[in-house]
């Protein structure tokens, strides 16, 4: 019985179940939509406040249509609204009314990665001086623990750019580069960092429990231009270490 | 653990807890009892959500209110999400733990909305079974809340006091009565809100919940009320609670706002006005 | 194989250098204990717009009823290089 509501829910073309009924016996259509309105519109609304960049992207009434087909596609396999969606960048991406936005999927995945960081686990970044006090003859191997809220998302275009632009109102040139990001949440505000080249491939190294020098060579293998001091000198004042394992 | 002081629900007012009012819950309002939060909310594995919901809970008794687990559904209970709720009510230690009489999972997925069921016998035992799984997972007993409703079923077999009243003295459950709903669904339904307190059991009902709705009407011109928690209490929501802590005593009393939600001040006056029939019952 | 990272004093002095050039940038952010935002959408008991369109309408993007094109803030960005408009532009210029 239930599952014949359920599915009339998502399908607007569905005539209203059998025995769904108003006061007077007849068959309930306009209070049906009712509840067909709640599911749709309150999952629509969970994308718009989880993509907050997108729906900017492109507008109030393009993106409830857009969030429309994919909720009736893919609706929440569980009841966290808060984890809705993680499939939605990828769907946007072989979504052919938003392909004029090329870049809309890679700020998709900002979006969700910062949701990601806002709930991640809680964990205490180290103190600075972490790497200094690591003998000289044991950076090569020893191993950093990166924060649980750490993620990397990376573009061939300028996402942080186009973020900043759109909830700082900062007036930033828009150039054509690529930007890799770092999203992360040291105490309770998710920060964002621009990442210099290669500096993605050595952070999933890391978090694959790579020791440092295997981290650096894998970078570089990758990038030519990877820089580890670079890179270390943008990982150092975002926190983005929670200590060393095996210590 | 937390301070003996907060872990039972005074017959106060108390507010559903939006981050927008955190500042001013904080401070401590002299209208405001005790706090009440939607489980699901809090199920993330850290960050500012649970930090705040920490901070709430050294300070105010808490109700957890759930609105995911399905129980009016005729599918077994998602196991995983009560192993969720299971790890927030054990370190929350909250006062009372509440869901609704109303589905929401389906083979399609979560369908984020209360929807409703026929009120029939088979119906009876199968959520008389699924709270009882919940009772014995969290280890305390819940409460049922009465549901807003926009249609009725051909195929219910009883009125919804007497379904309320057989799942409450089966499954050992207490009873959530938002008098919102009761006042959205008899108009809906067209039936006496006051006739439906009057036979409600109200012995078993350990919290209630006001709240704001929206009026439309059907393809008939009919009344359609929805529970859209986006406005005041209506002055008859009012009379119907006064007539309802008359006949059953005070409770601890709810006051939902989820959409359009307004300033702090607005909420204050709500409570105010809870506070005022608390007192004078 | 990269013949740019060099092991031992390589990345012990690379380190150093990273520590010494931002010794004075690092200082840690002062304890964040405003909680109210959420970042994400939230579960509540409430309905929605009653019985507005949203569950009915059904907008098939496959067919020709898809009208609707991106009407956000893409539209009044300023593209360097004196190309005004949509960032649509990026896409033809990007490398294959």
């Amino acid at each position: 019985m239930l599952e014949g509501f359920g599915a009339a829910l998502l399908d607007p073309d569905a005539k209203v179940p059998d025995g769904v009924i108003r006061p007077d016996g007849h068959p309930a259509w306009r209070r049906f939509t009712v509840y067909r309105n709640n599911v749709v519109s309150s999952l629509i609304d969970a994308l718009e406040t989880g993509f907050p960049t997108v729906a900017k992207l492109v507008g109030t009434e393009f993106f409830a249509a857009m969030a429309g087909v994919f909720v009736r596609a893919h609706p929440p396999s569980n009841p966290l609204m808060f984890k809705y969606g993680a499939a939605f960048p990828d769907w946007i991406a072989g979504f052919r009314p938003a392909s004029s936005l090329p870049y809309l999927p890679d700020v998709a995945r900002l979006d969700l990665a910062r949701r990601e960081a806002f709930h991640a686990a809680d964990a205490a970044p180290a103190a600075p001086t972490l790497l200094a006090e690591i003998a000289p003859e044991a950076l090569d191997t020893a191993r950093l623990r990166l924060l649980p809220s750490l993620r990397v998302v990376t573009s061939s275009f300028p996402i942080l750019t186009i973020w900043r632009i759109n909830h700082e109102g900062a007036d930033l040139p828009l150039t054509q580069t690529a930007q890799s990001v770092l999203i992360l949440r040291p105490e309770m505000t998710v920060t964002m960092w621009p990442l210099p080249t290669g500096a993605d491939t050595f952070l999933m190294a890391l978090s694959d429990g790579a020791p440092l020098a295997e981290a650096a060579e894998a970078a570089a293998m990758v990038h030519r231009d990877f820089d580890l001091s670079t890179t270390m000198q943008t990982l150092i004042p975002a926190r983005a270490f929670a200590g060393v394992i095996d210590a | 653990m937390f301070d003996t002081l907060t872990n039972t629900i005074p017959n106060r007012p108390g507010v559903g807890f939006k981050a927008q009012h955190a500042a001013e819950v904080m401070a401590r309002p002299a209208a405001l009892g005790w706090v009440e939060i939607h489980a699901e909310n809090y199920m993330g594995d850290g960050g500012p959500a649970l930090a705040q919901l920490r901070a709430l809970r050294e300070v105010y008794p808490v109700s957890c209110h759930g609105v995911g687990l399905s129980i009016g559904g005729e599918r077994p209970l998602d196991t995983d999400h009560l192993a969720r709720l299971r790890k927030l009510v054990d370190w929350l230690e909250p006062a009372l733990f509440s869901e609704h009489l109303a589905w929401s999972t389906h083979d399609s997925g979560f369908l984020n909305d209360l929807l409703p069921l026929p009120y029939t016998q088979a119906a009876v035992d199968r959520i008389v079974s699924h709270i009882t799984q919940v009772q014995d997972v969290l280890g305390k007993q819940m409460l049922l809340e009465n549901p807003s409703t926009y249609v009725a079923f051909a195929q219910s077999e009883m009125d919804e006091i007497t379904f309320l009243r057989e799942i409450a003295t089966r499954s050992g459950c207490g009873l959530l009565l938002d008098v919102n709903n009761v006042f959205v669904s008899a108009t809906n339904q067209d039936y006496d809100p006051v006739a439906y307190i009057d036979a409600f059991p109200l012995d078993h009902v350990g919290e209630i919940h006001l709240g704001g709705h929206e009026e439309d009407a059907d393809e008939v011109g009919a009344p359609l009320l929805i529970d859209t928690h986006s406005r005041p209490v209506v002055p008859d929501v009012w009379q119907l609670y006064a007539h309802t802590i008359a006949r059953g005593g005070p409770r601890p009393t709810l006051i939902e706002w989820d959409n359009d939600v307004p300033d702090w001040p607005v909420l204050e006056a709500e409570l105010t006005r809870a506070d005022q029939v608390l007192t004078h019952a | 194989m990269s013949n740019t990272v060099v092991k031992g004093l390589a990345i012990a002095s690379a380190v150093t250098t990273a520590i010494a050039m931002t010794a004075t940038v690092a200082s840690a952010q002062a304890t964040e204990k405003c909680y109210g935002v959420s970042l994400a959408g939230e579960n509540d008991c409430a309905a929605g717009p009653g019985t507005t369109c949203a569950g009915t309408s059904k907008v098939d993007y496959q067919g020709n009823a898809w009208t609707l094109v991106p009407a956000g803030t893409c539209l009044s960005m300023e593209i360097p290089g004196d190309r005004m408009g949509s960032l649509e532009a990026l896409e033809r210029d990007l490398p294959a």
